[in-house]
């Protein structure tokens, strides 16, 4: 939609773009939030170790850590209670099978017991707080209120079906819960559980390169290498050097496929995106099988380089960047969170940081949705009922030929499409999604990928339950499967893991 | 709230709800299933019981939007209470264990057997299935394995249902549903993109209930979600009928909520209950938020032109209908003395609303096609 728009210079209207902001915001606050409750937690938290805890000592732990209402002793022994009976019910569904009683896991039985109560509650919240979907886009998931040139939500305060003051209304509704959970549950509760990990801060650390295309739009005809136009500055920070944050550019932008299978006919060199070539030509081995061979091709994702670096997006990307740029907010809360656990920004470069990244980000967003909501309702009132731009609808209107960039962040990372528009139609497409950054695999130089990257040391006390690794490979959030394999030093292999999310 | 190992029964008492609050849900169910009332103290026998309905939930080439969509159950506390009588013994997304643990989950829940299957996602044929693999197997074995022991499988989604996005052209990976692999199960077909996880639900609970699969269309889909089309049921129709059409986007009859037809919407040969069970409990769904109907719950849609209107196949004017004037209305010039903050503001903005606009009235009086839709008119 980006692209197309960039393609055909076109600039939505204000409240497209406020609706679009406030839909992104609240996107990156509920995604955080069941990451980190419901595809990451597990990793630390030891759910069958919480059936030890003392209700009364769970109570006082969550009550020095937060005024969050639900802290009675009554309350967690009702949560406790549920545990047993699902456990003595023998039907350990989702729960069955994971590594509980793994010596890495380090909490308490209270903190654990904390922790799977919040795992509950959240399942709650977010299933409340994603109504503002609804309500600006149809439905979640799956949006379908985008239209190139802005969106298809009419704004007008006389209208039934638009946004209106009853929507407006039960947007800032929603986003009060959502600010309130993620103050007083899900930083609590980082800041409670990290102590007991500071291990992992100096683990998974990876390539310390880190890219940023930028997002949220403050203004209409945002200059996205302003600093102060975007939300997310857009920016580089190259071999953990945070005294500086490069401009990017995207022509520093190429993919490789020596080790993907596709083809391109010079496979030493990579394509930038615009001109890139999406050849599928499968040559792994027919299924089943066990291994892949990581000297041949060996992935589906394409090897995108910035400037041939690798590079990590996501969180802890941007909240670097943020941090390096002197954005006077994130310097605070990231400064906070240090200060909290008393440990100095290096640790930033880390599995840890990465959690702590993806929280300050929730901390931060959750607290502008209230602004972007009122920002919006503000524009209303000022008689603005235009939602998109419609000059450039009707394909007939568009020059022959024409190129595009559409970028934005997702909550993994820096997301971008690339569009080449020929005679009205599409001649070419090609998206790099942030999961390719992360996970991409080698290069034609040999060099690695995030994940890979970030694995490199990780110890790992049980071969055959490495929830070390899933760690390290959770804490980037993968949008997909992908299969790490332990191997002994003989190469014989111990035990695969197959990180899902 | 996920409630562990407790009937549905216990979770109301537990939750200070009266027996009138669980029958309230079970007609409530027995409403979105089409049963009729005397059904109400069979869903409520089923939902008592302490054993949780095992289900297996299968990823293949998906976008995990139908297991959002899962995460999402909510109308009234009623998808919630569902949740609680299912044992989910795999699931990839969600489930605690990785790698070989997870396997053995999988391995474990098919040698049990009594399963339901639930299908996201396309499966992939072409190169041997080398498109989509997971712990090395293709997702043909993956489905094959799993379908085996299966009690029925819910295939979920367009992508499971009928190959979905992967499947549009040129269909690089040979994406195809599950009824077009497995043939010797029953199979329910719950399209949509992402499904309505209140049809998800509607269909466990026929299950429990009745021990049996709702009845279905010739697509698979179960009459109770899918008998209608959107158009017959949508709350726009009214405009439809009085010739009532959205333009542009933002003019005047889409911000009074005027029929989509001419921006491309394919209710008319569209068959589900969105317009009735709407999305995020009942908060919205998009037509009711300005976007025409894409029609992702029928075969093929991925190959429609979103915003082209289709051809109606037959024409009857519309003579019985009486014509509607709109009434001159008298709009009072708020909004000049106010100021503060900006939703009081809101209200204040009230005189800018052109009413004369509502008057200008399409001459097009279309009406809906009659035929069942295997052959929408424009793909």
């Amino acid at each position: 939609m980006r692209a197309v728009e960039d393609a055909l210079k076109i600039q939505v209207p204000s409240n497209a773009r406020i609706i679009r902001n406030i839909i992104d915001a609240i996107q990156f606050v509920q995604d955080h939030v069941v990451h980190f409750y419901h595809l990451h937690a597990l990793d630390w938290v030891d759910i069958v170790n919480a059936l030890e805890a003392d209700p009364e000592a769970t109570s006082a732990l969550a009550q020095s850590i937060s005024d969050w209402p639900n802290s009675s002793a009554s309350y967690f022994k009702g949560v406790q209670d549920r545990v047993k009976k699902f456990v003595a019910s023998g039907q350990l569904g989702i729960f069955a099978n994971a590594y509980w009683g793994h010596p890495a896991y380090k909490l308490p039985p209270e903190a654990n017991l904390m922790a799977v109560a919040h795992y509950l509650e959240a399942l709650d919240w977010q299933r409340e707080v994603i109504k503002a979907h609804a309500i600006l886009g149809a439905k979640n998931p799956h949006l379908q209120t985008y239209l190139v040139g802005g969106m298809s939500i009419p704004v007008d305060a006389n209208s039934e079906v638009g946004i209106n003051a009853d929507k407006i209304a039960q947007l800032l509704q929603m986003f009060a819960k959502a600010k309130d959970f993620v103050n007083r549950v899900y930083l609590p509760d980082v800041l409670a559980i990290a102590p007991f990990y500071l291990e992992w801060a100096d683990l998974g650390e990876g390539l310390g390169n880190f890219m940023s295309y930028g997002d949220i739009p403050l203004v209409d005809n945002a200059d996205p290498n302003n600093p102060g136009d975007l939300f997310f500055p857009r920016g580089v920070i190259l071999d953990r050097d945070l005294s500086k944050v490069h401009p990017l550019d995207p022509e520093k932008i190429h993919e490789y496929v020596t080790h993907s299978w596709y083809t391109y006919d010079d496979e030493s060199k990579g394509l930038h995106p615009s001109v890139g070539e999406t050849n599928a030509n499968y040559t792994g081995p027919k299924p089943p099988y066990e291994y892949l061979d990581t000297d041949k091709k060996y992935s589906w994702l394409k090897a995108p380089r910035y400037d041939e670096k690798s590079m990590e997006v996501g969180p802890l990307a941007r909240m670097l960047i943020g941090y390096a740029s002197g954005q006077e907010r994130v310097v605070e809360l990231v400064d906070s969170v240090l200060n909290t656990l008393n440990v100095p920004a290096t640790v930033l470069f880390s599995t840890l940081g990465r959690v702590a990244a993806r929280c300050i980000e929730s901390v931060l967003l959750a607290e502008n949705l209230e602004k972007w909501t009122l920002e919006l309702a503000a524009n209303i009132a000022k008689g603005d009922t235009a939602i998109h731009e419609q000059a450039h609808w009707d394909p007939s209107t568009w020059e022959a030929e024409t190129m595009g960039w559409g970028w934005t962040e997702a909550p993994r990372g820096a997301l971008g499409h690339w569009i080449h528009i020929k005679d009205g139609k599409i001649a070419n497409y090609q998206a790099i999604v942030p999961s390719t950054w992360n996970g991409s695999p080698r290069d034609a130089k040999g060099l690695m990928g995030a994940y890979e990257a970030a694995l490199i040391g990780t110890p790992v006390a049980d071969p055959a339950m490495p929830v070390e690794i899933l760690r390290t490979v959770h804490s980037f959030d993968p949008c997909m499967a992908c299969a790490v394999h332990v191997l002994d030093a003989d190469g014989n292999e111990i035990t695969k893991v197959i990180v899902m999310d | 709230m996920l409630h562990l190992g407790e009937s549905i029964q216990e979770f109301l008492l537990r939750e200070g709800m009266s027996r009138r609050d669980f029958m309230k849900f079970c007609t409530i169910m027995a409403g979105a299933l089409a049963l009729p009332k005397n059904a109400v103290s069979d869903i409520a026998r089923a939902l008592e019981s302490p054993q949780r309905l095992p289900i297996v939930w299968l990823e293949l080439q998906d976008c995990a939007g139908c297991s959002e969509a899962f995460l999402r159950s909510t109308s009234p506390t009623a998808a919630e209470l569902v949740l609680d009588v299912l044992s989910v013994d795999y699931h990839e997304t969600i489930m605690a264990a990785s790698g070989f643990q997870a396997e053995k989950s999988k391995d474990d829940a098919i040698a049990a057997g009594g399963y339901i299957l639930v299908v996201e996602g396309s499966i992939s044929l072409a190169d041997d299935g080398g498109y989509c693999t997971i712990a090395g197997k293709s997702s043909k074995a993956i489905l094959e394995d799993a379908a085996a022991n299966a009690v029925a499988i819910i295939a979920v989604g367009n992508c499971a249902t009928f190959g979905g996005i992967p499947a549009a052209n040129p269909n690089p990976t040979q994406a195809a549903g599950v009824w077009d692999i497995i043939k010797n199960k029953p199979i329910i077909n719950l399209p949509g993109c992402p499904v309505n996880p209140v049809n998800l639900t509607a269909t466990v609970v026929h299950y429990l209930t009745f021990n049996q699969l709702p009845d279905m269309d010739s697509f698979n889909r179960p009459l109770f979600g899918f008998g209608r089309r959107i158009h017959d049921n949508c709350e726009r129709r009214g405009h439809f009928d009085a010739g009532e059409f959205v333009k542009e986007w933002g003019d005047e009859g889409h911000r009074a909520g005027w029929c989509l037809y001419q921006m491309g919407c394919k209710g008319p040969i569209t068959f589900h209950n969105c317009p009735s069970v709407r999305y995020n409990e009942g908060t919205s769904w998009p037509i009711a938020a300005g976007h025409p109907c894409i029609g992702c719950s029928e075969p093929g849609f991925w190959n429609w032109e979103v915003y082209k209107p289709i051809s109606l196949n037959t024409f009857t004017p519309p003579t019985t209908f009486p014509t509607v004037e709109t009434p001159d209305r008298e709009i009072s010039p708020a909004g000049i003395a106010i100021s503060g903050t900006a939703v009081g503001a809101i209200v204040g903005a009230a005189g800018a609303f052109a009413y004369t606009a509502l008057t200008n009235r399409s001459n097009i009086q279309p009406e809906v096609a009659t035929e069942e839709p295997e052959e929408p008119a424009e793909h």
